[in-house]
């Protein structure tokens, strides 16, 4: 297998005269957690659709898990978990039958399923509500299922787009340490957020201004460079030149 | 398939939790076949008749007792001449038949509802003719007849003899509720995953559209199927409507016919983004234009030149076409190949178009 496990050489999308993503070229290591930083509008949900093979790009190449992104979308997607937004779990349908069914979409048996649930479900200490309806559940518990539920066929890389919106602080730890676990077992998350406490926690973060990439260091080496005390310093600093409007 | 079948389960469990939705779906058809068979009804039940009589004869008595021994009429007595305005005014009753001296008969009717009054009229008209006519065969025939009789034109209604409007309603809305409800259910149920968010997961996923696709229909399937065997119940049973074809062809039509209205609903739902607009379509914008050029409530040789054409479009013209020819007429299916070639040909377009337009969404 190549490493990295990303690797994204020039890749562009335009919409008519629009370029969403300009030319950003970029490479993320096995087993790192990469933070994908800018505001809204600056073009990282669709970045990140390009490579989960949603969207083609226009120009520039990009392999994901080995597979080019413009023709192995069909390989891609069966080496990524993706945790969208906005929830996405069935709210009518039991944690284990959410579980059992995104086990079924990736091809797992009924065995690997069992274990996979029992497995996913004790880590959140869970297992006591694993026949709840995901519906009568908390938002912050909803999110952290929905990333079980991403992880569930053991993906070589999670992409997270905005993972923890509307989810209180305490949550929000919560969450993040169960992508620290999963990192920790190999796996690669490709995280999009505007928190920037949470950028903290990314090995290393890119910031995204205007379709393209201003910034791509580790957060302590972002803050050194551009003498900020936090990323939301360096944030300000790098939206500020922003043209696009919200 | 077992992709296939998990997201069978899943589509059950969708519909079994979600009791409203279901009991919705499965009264529907019920109120709407009862309203209109009931409510919406030009077709003459009761009529409260009185007479005026100058002068007895046999044949005065003769028309009488035919009108009083009609199961549709109660008669409600014999008046004097002075009283018909005011008996007709007070709703005593909406008919009044004069028989004069001279052996001419005048109806006087209650016309404030014009379609009931016209055919009382000539529901009345014709029990009268018929009676005529008997006499006037009896007489020549026992040559007492004296003067030269003229015998009335008499109109005999095949295949809907007592001209009870289920015959003609009961197809309609067969045809309305089954591709209203159908094509609803299919609708709200692709794009409230959009709605909600579960369809960008499954995008992402190697699962294909079409195993996310197909099993929506299946239970709305057997739910249609029960729906059209409620509506069939009640048109027998309650609406009295009979079904002189055979039960197969029946069958074999409406299942054509829900399978269409689920792939219309699978093709609405690839169009719009929101369950808001999809109802919003599928309830307004397909319910007028079905009403008007299906047959339902006007007859179809009535539309004008441009309209006529646009019909042809319409499903359910189709389908209440050959429903007619099936229940009313009795014919089988070698009388309404066409249709079901047309429906048949219209589902499959529905079908490519709509899995076409979902891969479009992949990209």
């Amino acid at each position: 297998m190549i490493d990295p496990i990303i690797s994204v050489r020039n890749l562009t999308k335009q919409f008519g005269d629009f370029t969403a993503v300009d030319h950003i070229s970029f490479d993320v290591h096995r087993g790192e957690i990469f933070g994908f930083l800018g505001a809204n509008g600056a073009g990282k949900t669709t970045a990140m659709r390009m490579l989960c093979g949603l969207s083609f790009p226009t120009d520039g190449s990009g392999f994901v898990a080995g597979y080019d992104i413009s023709t192995e979308s069909e390989q891609i997607k069966r080496h990524i978990g993706y945790m969208s937004q906005r929830f996405s779990l069935y709210q009518d349908l039991t944690v284990k039958e959410n579980m059992e069914l995104y086990g079924g979409i990736y091809g797992l048996s009924g065995k690997e399923i069992a274990e996979r649930v029992e497995h996913l479900l004790n880590r959140l200490n869970f297992a006591d509500h694993k026949d709840d309806l995901v519906g009568s559940l908390p938002l912050g518990w909803k999110q952290k299922l929905a990333f079980m539920v991403a992880a569930i066929h053991r993906p070589e890389i999670i992409f997270l787009d905005e993972p923890t919106g509307g989810v209180d602080p305490m949550t929000r730890q919560q969450f993040w340490e169960l992508i620290r676990l999963a990192a920790a077992d190999g796996t690669t998350i490709f995280v999009t957020t505007h928190y920037m406490d949470e950028a903290e926690f990314c090995d290393r973060v890119t910031m995204m201004v205007d379709g393209q990439i201003r910034a791509l260091d580790s957060p302590a080496n972002l803050r050194k460079q551009y003498g900020a005390e936090s990323m939301e310093q360096v944030f300000y600093k790098l939206a500020r030149e922003a043209k696009r409007g919200e | 398939m077992k992709i296939f079948l998990s997201f069978v389960r899943k589509e059950f469990i969708h519909i079994l939790r979600d009791v409203r939705t279901m009991l919705i779906v499965l009264f529907m058809p019920v109120v709407l076949m009862l309203l209109f068979g009931f409510a919406i009804t030009t077709e003459i039940k009761n009529i409260d008749l009185m007479a005026v009589v100058d002068q007895y004869s046999p044949d005065v008595r003769g028309e009488l007792t035919a009108l009083e021994n009609n199961p549709y009429i109660t008669f409600k007595g014999i008046i004097h001449e002075r009283d018909v305005d005011v008996k007709l005014r007070s709703g005593d009753c909406v008919a009044v038949v004069m028989f004069a001296r001279d052996g001419k008969r005048n109806i006087v009717l209650d016309a404030s509802n014009p379609s009931i009054s016209a055919s009382v009229g000539s529901y009345l008209t014709q029990i009268l003719q018929g009676v005529e006519a008997q006499e006037a065969m009896n007489n020549t025939r026992f040559g007492t007849s004296q003067q030269n009789v003229k015998l009335p034109v008499t109109t005999y209604m095949r295949h809907n003899p007592q001209l009870k409007s289920a015959y003609n309603f009961v197809p309609g809305v067969m045809g309305l509720i089954l591709i209203l409800i159908c094509s609803i259910m299919t609708c709200v149920s692709v794009v409230r995953e959009k709605e909600m968010g579960t369809m960008e997961v499954l995008l992402v996923s190697p699962v294909k559209p079409i195993y996310v696709v197909l099993p929506k229909m299946i239970p709305y399937f057997v739910i249609s199927l029960i729906n059209i065997a409620t509506i069939l119940l009640i048109s027998h049973f309650v609406l009295d409507m009979p079904v002189y074809g055979n039960l197969p062809t029946l069958l074999a039509l409406c299942v054509l016919y829900i399978v269409l209205s689920l792939a219309l609903g699978l093709l609405i739902s690839t169009l719009v983004e929101s369950q808001m607009v999809a109802l919003i379509i599928c309830a307004m914008v397909m319910m007028v234009p079905m009403m008007m050029l299906s047959g339902m409530l006007y007859p179809l040789e009535n539309l004008p030149p441009g309209l006529k054409e646009v019909s042809f479009f319409v499903p359910a013209r189709w389908f209440i076409e050959a429903i007619r020819k099936v229940m009313v007429e009795g014919l089988g299916m070698s009388a309404i190949w066409k249709e079901m070639l047309i429906l048949t040909a219209m589902t499959v377009f529905f079908f490519v178009v709509s899995l076409r337009k979902f891969n479009d969404r992949l990209e």
